[in-house]
């Protein structure tokens, strides 16, 4: 995500040139002056890789939100946040969706100043959602790395025909003796032990 | 009496002919449901609108609920499949240009319907570009969790072309195909009826291969519900499933078949010529290579042969293919919850039948 000092870079994506204009006015009304506007579909990823952008604003009755799918599924590919606007007031239905995850829907996208909200909604949520991966994702390595060490344990217990705790003192010791972590001495001996099989 | 409301989301494709035909010929009403359908414009919003509740069910691609159950892609949301919406009914469409150099290609007496023999001649187009320092070919597909992406993947890999290195697969969303074929965005794509045929039409491509050349019973859509709204309303989904299943009968009958191509072609529902739906009706595809016309009978299948009934062989198929692409991780669990979505035990109950024998082979890949 971009610090407060740099200008967002946005990309809107909207195949209707006065909902589009609208758009634009409410975003350089907000002080938002790198707004690039996408209008046809015709090679829309490729666009957006080479523009990358901070944020993506795209219209929800627009087909192309599928292309933007793919572009969640490339590891290559930095996840973006994208917000959702409609001009419609079908609002009551879609405004729950708000709450929902990484897209952030938002109705009345014709009224100027409703643009900004948007734009705040859709990063606040991205960010939100951002937060709870990376935990997550901690979460899971921490759980693996904790796998790692119960395996050397049960190695050295074997091994050297000692108890869980002294094959665990045994490891931290070596950790600290060589400044390493813990799951990496582990995993030398895991290896080790594998060779020596 | 009062009919019960059900709201259910679509996209204009053939395969939406079941809910189309049960909310329009007055299935639906007979089962005591008032049937409100709701266009869409792409998979991703029909995805949300129906995980958020907006829509009661959803014509929505099969990978897209598994993937929804395991929290692929989006957030995790159990979807229930307690009907599929027939089989089949995709192909793979090239431009004129490409068609012409995979035939220039094809090894000596080999057929084009063979799909070991294209993809020969394709790995060859590949190569002959890389040595030449042209750009690799681009295929569209409809969505990175579809059929269309896993049925060109299979064609390609048994070849031994890499998908994710050798070509580029690129989204692109139905109405837009054959658009992106005539700016050569694309120069092929794999993607459901009707849109081979519009492509056809205009002379922008040639079919290369009805999808049943390449597995020969595909899972492709299915009427996604929550499962949550499956567990509240069980009777419900009994009488929708019934509503579907007479639709699709109805479907299988060829006297209906110039009936269902009007109605589909509604300007509400497909908005698409009604000669160029009746061609994947009938499995009776120009395919732009001269006056060729090419007839397969279950080029799409409705009711026939089972082919509504959701078969957890298909949803295990279907995340085999997103561990295979690295789309899934390699765990059994996440097999197990992809078949139980699919509930063939609430279909059997809907129409009070016994679990048929299931067939030794309920796909037909082909390997290769």
């Amino acid at each position: 995500m971009p610090d407060r000092d740099r200008p967002l870079k946005i990309v809107l994506i909207d195949a209707s040139p006065v909902r589009a204009a609208i758009m634009e006015q409410g975003l350089r009304d907000a002080g938002h002056t790198t707004i690039m506007r996408i209008a046809d579909h015709v090679n829309l990823l490729a666009r957006i890789y080479a523009i990358d952008p901070d944020v993506i604003l795209i219209d929800l009755e627009n087909p192309s939100r599928d292309v933007l799918e793919q572009m969640f599924q490339v590891s290559r590919a930095v996840r973006r946040p994208v917000g959702m606007f409609v001009d419609q007031s079908d609002s009551a239905s879609i405004e729950a969706a708000i709450d929902a995850g990484v897209s952030a829907y938002v109705v009345d996208g014709l009224k100027r100043e409703r643009v900004q909200p948007i734009l705040e909604t859709t990063i606040s949520r991205f960010r939100a959602f951002a937060k709870l991966r990376a935990e997550l994702e901690q979460a899971k390595s921490q759980l693996e790395e904790r796998k790692t060490v119960d395996r050397a344990k049960g190695i050295l217990m074997r091994a050297k025909k000692i108890d869980e705790d002294e094959a665990y003192a045994l490891l931290r010791k070596v950790a600290m003796n060589e400044k390493k972590k813990i799951v990496e001495i582990a995993q030398s001996v895991i290896t080790a032990a594998e060779l020596l099989a | 009496m009062s009919l019960d409301p059900v709201k259910i989301g679509f996209i204009p494709l053939v395969d939406a002919a079941i809910p189309i035909i049960a909310a329009d010929v007055g299935f639906a009403a007979e089962e005591g449901i008032a049937l409100e359908l709701v266009r869409e414009v792409s998979w991703a919003n029909i995805r949300d609108r129906l995980t958020l509740g907006h829509f009661d069910g959803a014509h929505l691609l099969a990978p897209i609920a598994i993937a929804t159950t395991l929290g692929l892609g989006t957030v995790k949301v159990p979807l229930a499949a307690p009907l599929a919406l027939g089989l089949n009914g995709n192909a793979v469409t090239v431009s004129p240009p490409l068609f012409e150099d995979i035939r220039r290609h094809m090894a000596p007496g080999a057929r084009m319907a063979d799909p070991s023999a294209t993809g020969a001649a394709f790995k060859a187009v590949v190569e002959e570009r890389r040595r030449n320092g042209d750009e690799p070919p681009t295929l569209g597909m409809t969505f990175p969790f579809s059929t269309h992406n896993y049925q060109l993947r299979l064609w390609l890999a048994a070849a031994g072309v890499e998908p994710d290195e050798d070509v580029r697969l690129a989204v692109v969303p139905p109405p837009f195909m054959v658009d992106a074929l005539e700016n050569a965005h694309v120069e092929g794509f794999c993607v459901g009826a009707p849109w081979n045929s519009v492509a056809v039409e205009y002379k922008l491509g040639r079919i290369l291969h009805f999808g049943v050349d390449l597995v020969r019973r595909c899972p492709e859509k299915v009427l996604a519900v929550r499962a949550h709204w499956l567990e509240r309303n069980p009777e419900l989904a009994a009488r929708l499933v019934r509503a579907c299943v007479r639709a699709a009968d109805w479907l299988d009958e060829p006297n209906n078949r110039e009936e269902a191509a009007r109605r589909l072609a509604a300007p509400n529902r497909l908005d698409v010529h009604a000669p160029i739906i009746q061609r994947a009706l009938d499995g009776r595809l120009a395919t732009g290579d001269g006056d060729e016309v090419r007839v397969s009978a279950s080029y799409i299948l409705f009711g026939a042969d089972g082919a509504t009934r959701p078969d957890q062989r298909h949803a295990r198929w279907l995340h085999a293919q997103m561990v295979r692409w690295r789309q899934a991780s390699d765990d059994p669990a996440g097999a197990d919850l992809a078949a139980a979505s699919y509930r063939s035990d609430v279909y059997d109950a809907a129409l009070g039948r016994a679990a048929p024998p299931e067939a030794d082979d309920p796909l037909g890949v082909f390997t290769g």
